[in-house]
């Protein structure tokens, strides 16, 4: 690497190597998909300028370092809090914290996205927050579960309202069915390729190859055909106040989709929109929890869903999107805008994505009728709505989403 | 390794006019061989990026124009079936029957190969600069193939063995953002976002562009199209656009656009490409825009 320059732009202790490892670890740290490798390739690239000013290294790592718009618009501030300590106190920071000693400092923020984690049978609210800051564990030995289930425990779980399973067993078992629904359809999904014998063109190669025993003459005739694309899904998951009681299973059930299919995409919304895709892909259950409840702060306030809206079909929409995408929006609908908005947003979403589904954990509530004026002026440019209090209602969307 | 302002000054002696961070992504991707990925709105004149490197740089460009069902044939290379059954014909016409091997070996050799652009890229003697154009259109499958070409630089065909790289092209990838791509690739290649030219540059690009255009009118132009990307469209007027509507408007012999609103509105269809955005563009919003701009 080239010597840090006179004008001290480059901070020498502790050596440039070991500072470039913390660079592309503090890049990583900020959601940067980068490896050793990257380390090796930018300490190359540094020594190869030939007088390396600060700003020149800045624009040449940024063009090796970057991999996406998100981390081109981001690396500015990102490479100045490294090496010139701008802005040092970042989420990052706090993301540490979070992983390693998760029970006891769970941030009151994870409320709003994992509710019943550790409050056994206890009303949500009152003395939540003294209980999570003792111990999950101890709560949920403690027998005072009101939901004990009689008779088949998974056939009762399965009609029971996701607001109603508290049981610390139960949540368990909910998540499992949650998953495992998600991945049968999934499966069902991913495998609508048809192996066809009549293709549309011949596949010339093969059939002369095939033919040569006859003399060149092309007597069996090989076709080729493409197969069918599976279906993509983009899920736009409200996790308002309104919804926290259903949000955890949402997420589970999203994450059942995401886990091992490419093909699907799915945000969070609140007052705004965070793609979550890459944190709940991760393999560790915790870690991508962990990593959620940071992407939600700041959430507050009342639901925006057509700004949401809005902010997918604008940033996200044209690569999320093709004409061969479902899109499941799990929300109750009670919007603090105007319900004009909404329907505007949702009908450029139509324009783009195959099908709308709507998915309303309040339809399955008794004499429930879609009163909310957003969802009144929603109803007209969904293809499908229905309930999803229950890991029945989640699982009837099998068929909606094969049947295109 | 060069100096990326020398860099950045050539492309605009060879009509190109380009960022830093543009020029230093390309400084960069000629000095390492690596692959560089630009991504951006349509119409900011990536593919152009390539054309002015190939010209820059005194060698070949080779394009890939990628589309949904591309695959790894129509690509790299294929055979010239139609020459290969009429060498069957003609050798059992005059010489009667051939072996079948005789056969095989005669119609898969080098004289009935057909190169295609990523063959043909990598058999050159001058590195080339190989632009595959809106790699976001093709598949993921040839996404992964892509990858292992540009990893190793040779191919493999089956009927004359490994054919290894003569020189390792430049490699320009463009892609408008209708697909996510893979990570894998991402971390292959250099990367850089061009984003809609500034005023200044765009000025600067209309000049080279159409010297004889009045410095004043273009001014006015530039700042119009600048206000009208402001503007909630569906689909934003990119650099070809902009040139378009001067040609269109030094055509008609405009010289200041305030002059005529009726042919200003009108000739706005080469910056408005879809019905939506011709109805918002309303003439009091051009009246609009065009307070901002004077």
């Amino acid at each position: 690497m080239a010597e840090p320059g006179e004008n001290g732009a480059l901070p020498e202790p502790p050596g440039p190597r070991e500072r470039m490892r913390g660079f592309i670890a503090h890049l990583r740290l900020n959601g940067f998909t980068l490896g050793p490798s990257e380390t090796a390739l930018s300490l190359d690239i540094v020594r190869r300028l030939d007088r390396p000013t600060p700003d020149g290294v800045q624009a040449a790592l940024k063009v090796a370092l970057c991999g996406n718009r998100e981390d081109w618009e981001r690396f500015d501030t990102l490479f100045r809090a490294y090496w010139f300590g701008e802005g040092v106190r970042r989420a990052n920071i706090l993301r540490g914290e979070n992983t390693s000693t998760p029970k006891r400092a769970r941030p009151a923020l994870w409320d709003k996205v994992l509710p019943p984690e550790d409050r056994a049978g206890r009303p949500i609210g009152g003395a939540a927050q003294a209980t999570n800051a003792s111990d999950g564990e101890e709560d949920a030995e403690a027998p005072s579960a009101p939901h004990r289930i009689a008779a088949d425990r998974r056939d009762s779980l399965f009609k029971t309202d996701l607001r109603e399973i508290s049981a610390k067993e139960d949540i368990a078992e909910a998540e499992r069915v949650a998953e495992s629904l998600a991945s049968a359809m999934r499966y069902r999904l991913s495998r609508r390729r048809k192996p066809s014998a009549r293709g549309r063109g011949l596949d010339l190669r093969r059939t002369i190859r095939r033919n040569i025993a006859h003399g060149g003459e092309p007597v069996d005739l090989l076709k080729r055909t493409r197969p069918d694309r599976p279906v993509r899904i983009v899920i736009l998951l409200d996790v308002s106040g309104s919804m926290k009681l259903y949000s955890r299973y949402f997420l589970l059930f999203v994450r059942g989709l995401l886990c091992r299919w490419m093909r699907a995409d799915a945000y969070l919304f609140h007052t705004r929109l965070v793609r979550v895709t890459d944190a709940l892909t991760d393999k560790d259950p915790f870690r991508a929890l962990a990593k959620l409840s940071l992407m939600i702060e700041g959430f507050g306030g009342g639901t925006r869903i057509a700004g949401a809206l809005e902010d997918f079909n604008t940033r996200y929409a044209k690569q999320a999107i093709d004409s061969r995408t479902v899109v499941v929006i799990l929300s109750d609908g009670y919007d603090t805008e105007a319900p004009e908005h909404l329907a505007r947003e949702l009908k450029r979403l139509k324009t783009r994505a195959r099908r709308i589904v709507w998915l309303n954990p309040l339809l399955g509530w008794k004499d429930y009728e879609p009163v909310a004026r957003g969802m009144a002026a929603a109803l007209p440019h969904i293809d499908h709505f229905s309930a999803a209090n229950s890991l029945q209602a989640l699982a009837a969307l099998e068929p909606e989403l094969a049947a295109l | 390794m060069r100096d990326y302002k020398e860099l950045q000054a050539k492309l605009a002696e060879a009509g190109y006019i380009a960022e830093e961070s543009l020029a230093m992504a390309l400084t960069l991707a000629t000095e390492i061989h690596r692959p560089l990925l630009l991504e951006g709105e349509a119409g900011v004149g990536k593919t152009d990026i390539a054309r002015a490197l190939a010209k820059l740089l005194g060698t070949r460009l080779i394009r890939l124009q990628c589309y949904e069902g591309l695959d790894a044939n129509a690509t790299l290379y294929e055979w010239n079936y139609q020459r290969q059954l009429l060498s069957i014909r003609a050798r059992e016409a005059t010489e009667g029957a051939d072996s079948a091997e005789t056969l095989e070996n005669h119609i898969f050799s080098e004289e009935y190969l057909l190169r295609r652009p990523l063959l043909e890229a990598i058999s050159q003697l001058e590195p080339p600069v190989l632009l595959i154009d809106e790699i976001d259109r093709a598949d993921e499958e040839f996404e992964a193939f892509l990858l292992e070409l540009l990893a190793d630089y040779q191919v493999t065909i089956p009927e004359l063995g490994t054919i290894e790289a003569v020189s390792i092209p430049h490699v320009v990838l463009t892609s408008n953002g209708t697909r996510a791509l893979s990570d894998a690739l991402r971390r292959r290649c250099l990367y850089s976002w061009v984003d809609y030219p500034d005023a200044e540059k765009e000025r600067a690009i209309l000049a080279a562009r159409m010297p004889e255009i009045d410095d004043e009118l273009a001014r006015r132009i530039v700042g119009f199209v600048q206000q009208l990307r402001r503007e909630e469209l569906e689909k934003v007027p990119g650099i070809a656009e902009t040139l378009d509507w001067a040609t269109a408007l030094v055509g008609l012999k405009v010289e200041k656009l305030e002059d005529n609103l009726d042919l200003l509105q009108a000739s706005l269809i080469c910056l408005l490409k879809t019905e939506a955005d011709q109805r918002a563009i309303a003439p009091e919003v051009t009246q609009r825009l065009m307070g901002k701009v004077a």
